[in-house]
């Protein structure tokens, strides 16, 4: 499994080659600046791209747009976002394809390693993973959406669940109900926000994307 | 008819004027006074008189400036300089602004004393006042005595013969003595009448235009104002900033630091039980961990304080969109900004609106809001629309008391409309210059 990581300080930048390394990741490039990142995706194709929102020499958000302008080039390239912020705005403009294989987390959650590598995985097949941080704001913030409004608090939870990029399996744990009784709360998602029977994975993309307010047919 | 009633009015008007003549002469005559008295033994007189002269001009103006208003419908305002404040010292003395004093009422004395007298505008009170006896008669009364000689006359076939013999010998052009004369007098009385009745308006206007000449703020008042009123900004600016700084730091020094000493103590711990008892090692690295997600956390809602990372990033139009998402009601943002204000700026309307978007979740009761931006004319305008209750109040409650002074800093300005059951729209105005639009970071190029 290659990567390409995008973080300009150097600390966080060689521990987390350390910790990739540690987990089965090959590192192809470890890059410090926006331009330098685009070059290294195009250049080396990677499984996953790991990137940091702002980076030299602007310092502003580069890292955000050049994970954008790759995943135009290639869409569905899968892109974990890094932060030590999270806005709903980047969150939208990042799920806004619609492609998947996207993740969003603050920098915080690489402490926890397996969780990050939990992560990782899921965004690398094709998974969606946002932060739980953007998630509780969501929460407060568009409680009164219009499909939204539908669900049930339970569906919420597990609607909030998929958001974070879990399996069916992994929510039942979380909530302690069977797996059975998850997927008929998705089908029930799926039915109330009116997303048509099709691939599975993408449906739940487009449920969190609804989730979030941003494009959807 | 309803136009003889106006110029009956002005007629009337001026006659009223008429008694700042009245006024201006006897203050005049007191000036004159004080001045006698200063170059002769009676000194004493001076200031008491002076006292008086300032008083009533300043009351008498005052007066004229109202008139202005109401019978002219012009707008002159007042020149003259804010009233300091008493301020009584920890010692418990009186600061007047330029002396101590150890009791209140002299204290107020000096006070009224150094305010009313070295403001220009006083002078200017004055200078009016001693004129208007001159001008003001001329201006006021004399429609009055035009209409006046003209009905005496109209009477004149009824009254020549007392006058004759009273010695008035003329009337106008004719000379009186018969009855055919008499009759002659009639139609140049009448358009004597007539013409004091047109010109009534038109000099009680030139009097109200006289007056504001010497009554409205100078430019130097206009510039010693302004310059009173940056100061009291940049006073409050340099308080805020430094509750700020105080903020922060105790935020750092309870927050993150201590965290940080913790984690270091609990490391040392964990040092000495990692062989020994490797389970209670694990556990207090669990807590390790949830103690520097903390310190993370705190640090994070910190900078969002200080300086938005969004800001910073991209800039005021996502940065407030960011911060629409964030609040917890449907708002619409319209952003027609080309380019970015200087930092400070942007960071000063970025917490303006952040303020008034918290206050519309918090007091409104609005099911939508609406913000907009603009930047025009070396303006940077922002409108906050919400369809709530309204009822908000700038006066009271620190929210908006707070945008003000925030765009205060900066020579801004916030207009309130709120009327009980809404809806309620603030309007913020910022002056400043806009650089460049910022170039694309996503070519790669750059």
């Amino acid at each position: 499994m290659r990567v390409v990581l995008a973080e300009d300080l150097y600390l966080l930048r060689d521990g987390m080659t350390h910790l990739l390394a540690a987990h089965g990741f090959e590192v192809v490039a470890a890059v410090e600046t926006g331009p330098d990142l685009v070059s290294a995706l195009a250049e080396y194709e990677p499984d996953v791209a790991v990137v940091d929102v702002r980076l030299p020499p602007t310092f502003t958000d580069e890292g955000l747009q050049a994970a954008l302008v790759a995943r135009q080039q290639k869409p569905g390239l899968p892109i974990l976002v890094l932060s030590q912020h999270v806005e709903q705005l980047y969150a939208r403009e990042l799920l806004a394809d619609g492609s998947g294989g996207v993740g969003y987390l603050l920098k915080d959650r690489v402490l926890n390693a397996s969780q990050f590598m939990d992560a990782l995985h899921r965004v690398m097949a094709g998974g969606t993973v946002m932060d739980p941080e953007v998630i509780s704001k969501l929460l407060t913030g568009n409680a009164a959406d219009e499909p939204l409004a539908a669900l049930t608090p339970r569906e919420r939870d597990v609607l909030s669940l998929m958001a974070e990029g879990r399996s069916n399996a992994a929510i039942s744990q979380r909530l302690h109900v069977s797996e059975g009784a998850v997927g008929k709360h998705t089908a029930s998602i799926f039915g109330k926000l009116g997303l048509a029977p099709s691939d599975d994975d993408n449906r739940r993309v487009l449920a969190v994307l609804a989730y979030l307010g941003g494009t959807r047919e | 008819m309803p136009a003889l009633i106006n110029r009956l009015q002005a007629v009337g008007r001026g006659i009223a004027l008429g008694g700042f003549a009245v006024a201006g002469s006897a203050v005049s005559a007191l000036l004159i006074l004080a001045i006698l008295s200063n170059i002769s033994w009676i000194g004493s007189f001076t200031f008491p008189a002076l006292c008086l002269v300032c008083v009533s001009a300043r009351t008498l103006a005052r007066r004229r400036r109202a008139l202005a208003m109401r019978w002219n419908n012009r707008d002159i305002p007042s020149p003259y300089f804010q009233k300091p404040q008493l301020q009584r010292v920890p010692h418990g003395w009186y600061w007047t602004g330029h002396d101590y004093h150890k009791y209140k009422w002299v204290a107020w004395w000096s006070l009224n004393v150094t305010w009313v007298g070295r403001d220009p505008g006083t002078w200017r009170d004055v200078l009016w006042l001693v004129c208007e006896p001159v001008v003001g008669v001329i201006l006021c009364l004399l429609p009055a005595g035009l209409i006046g000689y003209g009905l005496l006359g109209l009477s004149m076939p009824w009254t020549w013969r007392p006058l004759t013999d009273a010695g008035m010998g003329w009337y106008g052009p004719v000379q009186l003595g018969s009855a055919g004369a008499a009759w002659v007098a009639v139609p140049i009385g009448l358009l004597i009448v007539l013409a004091g009745f047109v010109l009534a308006p038109y000099l009680l206007e030139l009097h109200t235009r006289w007056s504001a000449l010497l009554l409205r703020p100078t430019k130097l008042t206009w510039l010693g104002r302004r310059l009173q009123r940056l100061t009291e900004s940049l006073e409050e600016a340099t308080t805020a900033q430094a509750a700020e700084l105080r903020r922060i730091e105790r935020n750092l020094h309870d927050g993150a630091q201590a965290r940080l000493v913790a984690m270091g103590l609990k490391l040392g711990a964990v040092e000495a039980l990692i062989d020994r008892d490797p389970e209670a090692a694990k556990a207090l690295v669990t807590q390790i961990q949830d103690a520097s997600a903390q310190a993370l956390a705190e640090l994070r809602s910190l900078v969002r304080g200080i300086h938005p990372p969004v800001l910073a990033e991209r800039g005021l139009g996502d940065a407030v969109r960011a911060l629409a998402l964030d609040t917890p009601l449907p708002v619409e943002v319209s952003v027609d900004v080309p380019g970015r204000a200087e930092p400070p700026i942007e960071a000063c309307a970025y917490f303006a609106v952040a303020e008034s978007l918290t206050n519309v979740a918090k007091h409104a009761g609005a099911a939508h809001a609406w913000v907009t931006l603009r930047h025009a004319d070396g303006v940077l305008r922002i409108v906050v629309r919400d369809d709530g209750r309204g009822g908000a109040d700038p006066t009271r409650g620190s929210g908006l008391a707070g945008v003000r002074r925030r765009l205060g800093t900066f020579e801004g300005t916030l207009s309130v409309s709120s009327p009980p059951g809404g809806p309620t729209v603030l309007r913020m105005e910022l002056p400043c210059a806009l650089s460049s639009p910022r170039t694309s970071t996503s070519s790669g190029t750059g």
